[in-house]
């Protein structure tokens, strides 16, 4: 069993999973593993880190601006996966998604990519500009590798291509709340749970929820249906506001912890 | 043999597709469909070829350049005069079709990325025409060194963002207006301005343009009564390029020439021509297509004097055609362009855009390889007005030759 299906298995019925993302490299390669043990210690269950790239179209102004901070850093894709395996190290438990767009990964090739995660110990992978109708090669690569592909659903997807995507994922699904980019102020949390029925009537998998989640009260909110709350540019907000390495690391704990307590054993979560 | 490119998802070979955000998926196929649709629908095309002659002026005239001949040298060179369309460039050819197409969607405002404005201004003429609202996004540097598209656009009444992040040109322009459409994609239309983009864009862009080689050809073989031996046009995304080139490709007797821009020269790193410089296969705004970038797959910075080449991607269907070795791809310098320009302006009394003046710079070489009995077809995809101040600021008239 793999380390994201023991996450869900464990927390079934309970509370929904919490997600923070952060991206990698971001301020500086060295500050990436002490802010992943810090999202543990505030209580996360799964972390995802973005891997950088100068073209982020997916991304808010928030996190456009961490992916130049860390590339203007010296981060790479391998060195993003460098630090996962440090943090393996001394985490044998807490999953590790890595995020990112395709062409850094068709850089280094599927096969290298997808080999070099399963040494490091990263436990799935979402490309952000890779809807699974381009993935056949990748998913081959990965699933070799052990590794689970993640895909995004949104509001604009229809009844066919859920189907699809379904299909193509392994892990969790990534439902996208609201039309827009991630950090957007704008989640109807009323329509997410209306989508997110839809969604559960096809999809086997559990499904975590992400874009425009800024804070605890829209977690809790969130949380009450999802199986997964997952939470950004929120965080990557608070650590670009600190002041030092240090205080950035407490901070994002901190908010972690916060957007933590807030979630409740819920109704309408899958068994 | 006859060419029938993409396949039903939008692959040239092993380029083109749809790679972007799952959001964008759904609008790309309501998009596929809609234009199907309307491809079909004789009263769109009727709606359409009206247009295209009575508000764009088409068709465009085929025109021997004598005295450009005389100073190249060897082959005669005829110019397709797309400088003479409204607004001054091929681009209006592709936005009068997508602003039907995005009435006929229902749609209530257009988006528009753009690089030397050209493509800013076709936009925001069709959505006053049309009476929709519209927002272009350009890069902070281009709306420095492209003020008087500027100026138009806003006169026309869009709102002109200015991008600031990234290298804050045409690629950074794109990244925003990806972002923006994502976000009001039930309202919005996006009008793309090349033959790059997610499918179904880069087919849709180049039948809009494709109207440009089916009356050189005619026009063409009605004065000469036979075909040219080349064809010549600047490519950055590449539209006029593939709007040339269509009509002839099944024409295996005419060669055809795509002229990036070699900026500081190839050798430089500083320049924005992926086919010539044989970069790699990347994935960058929907397509997978050549593409400027490092060892990491982070997208490099561009160089070129002209706003509309400065990109690091190129259409799909370009990277296609040079791999089937169907076009040829070369590359001029700052320089050479800049050389062009004048030489146009002194000796035809017309000012061409930059962009062009790079196909305008390869095509005196090209004929005078070619010889007296050749002839050679250059699209002059826009005319240099916008150009005006960035060529008095490199030193005018001193790189004429003529």
């Amino acid at each position: 069993m793999s380390r994201i299906k023991d996450t869900f298995a464990g927390l079934a019925g309970t509370r929904a999973a919490l997600i923070p993302f952060i991206t990698g490299g971001d301020p500086t390669l060295s500050a990436t593993v002490p802010l992943m043990h810090a999202l543990v210690r505030g209580g996360a269950d799964l972390i995802e880190v973005g891997m950088p790239f100068s073209d982020p179209m997916a991304d808010g102004p928030v996190i456009q601006m961490a992916h130049q901070r860390a590339l203007a850093a010296g981060a790479t894709t391998r060195g993003i996966i460098d630090q996962v395996a440090a943090f393996r190290r001394d985490d044998k438990r807490t999953p590790v998604i890595l995020m990112g767009y395709v062409n850094p990964v068709e850089t280094m090739g599927y096969g290298v990519f997808a080999r070099a995660c399963q040494a490091a110990g990263v436990d799935g992978v979402l490309l952000v500009d890779m809807p699974p109708e381009e993935a056949a090669d990748w998913r081959a690569e990965a699933g070799h590798a052990g590794l689970d592909t993640i895909f995004l659903l949104s509001p604009t997807t229809s009844g066919e291509r859920l189907a699809i995507i379904g299909a193509a994922s392994t892990g969790f699904l990534y439902y996208v709340a609201l039309k827009g980019v991630t950090g957007a102020s704008h989640l109807n949390v009323a329509e997410v749970a209306a989508r997110l029925a839809i969604v559960r009537k096809t999809a086997a998998l559990p499904v975590g929820v992400g874009f425009g989640i800024r804070d605890a009260r829209s977690a809790a909110e969130v949380g009450r249906f999802a199986d997964a709350v997952i939470v950004g540019s929120a965080i990557v907000e608070k650590m670009a506001a600190a002041v030092s390495t240090e205080a950035m690391i407490a901070d994002a704990e901190t908010f972690v912890r916060g957007l933590r307590a807030g979630l409740v054993r819920g109704e309408g979560l899958r068994s | 043999m006859s060419y029938e490119q993409p396949d039903e998802r939008g692959h040239f070979g092993p380029y083109g597709g749809r790679f972007v955000a799952e959001t964008l998926m759904g609008p790309l196929v309501d998009l596929e469909r809609a234009y199907h649709e309307a491809r079909r629908d004789p009263a769109f095309q009727a709606e359409l070829a009206a247009d295209l002659r009575d508000y764009v002026g088409r068709p465009s005239p085929l025109y021997l350049a004598e005295r450009l001949t005389a100073h190249a040298g060897g082959a005669r060179i005829y110019l397709k005069r797309e400088d003479l369309n409204h607004t001054g460039a091929h681009k209006v050819n592709n936005t009068i079709g997508q602003g039907l197409l995005a009435r006929r969607m229902g749609k209530k405002r257009l988006i528009a990325e753009t690089g030397a404005g050209q493509h800013g201004v076709a936009t925001a003429t069709v959505a006053a025409r049309l009476g929709l609202s519209c927002v272009i996004y350009m890069g902070a540097e281009d709306i420095a060194r492209q003020a008087p598209n500027v100026r138009r656009m806003r006169l026309l009444g869009a709102e002109v963002v200015s991008v600031t992040l990234g290298s804050q040109t045409l690629k950074d322009a794109m990244n925003e207006a990806m972002r923006d459409w994502a976000t009001s994609v039930d309202e919005t239309f996006y009008v793309i301005g090349t033959v790059s983009g997610p499918h179904p864009y880069p087919a849709m862009v180049r039948d809009f343009q494709a109207v440009i080689g089916q009356e050189a050809r005619r026009q063409f073989l009605e004065r000469e009564g036979r075909l040219p031996q080349a064809l010549v046009a600047c490519v950055g995304g590449g539209s006029n390029a593939i709007g040339l080139f269509h009509a002839f490709l099944d024409d295996a007797e005419v060669a055809l020439y795509g002229v990036e821009a070699a900026g500081k020269g190839l050798a430089s790193g500083r320049h924005a021509a992926p086919l010539t410089a044989n970069s790699g296969r990347g994935v960058l705004h929907g397509a997978r297509s050549y593409l400027m970038f490092d060892e990491d797959g982070q997208i490099r910075d561009t160089h070129s004097i002209s706003a509309g080449l400065d990109y690091p991607g190129v259409g799909p269907e370009h990277a296609w055609l040079k791999d089937s070795g169907r076009a040829r791809y070369v590359a001029v310098d700052d320089e050479a362009a800049l050389a062009a320009f004048h030489a146009l302006t002194r000796l035809e009394g017309i000012l061409p855009a930059l962009e062009s003046s790079h196909a305008l710079a390869y095509a005196q070489t090209l004929a005078a390889r070619l010889g007296r009995q050749a002839a050679l077809i250059v699209n002059l995809s826009g005319r240099g007005d916008k150009d005006v101040e960035t060529v008095a600021a490199y030193g005018e008239g001193k790189t004429c030759r003529a």
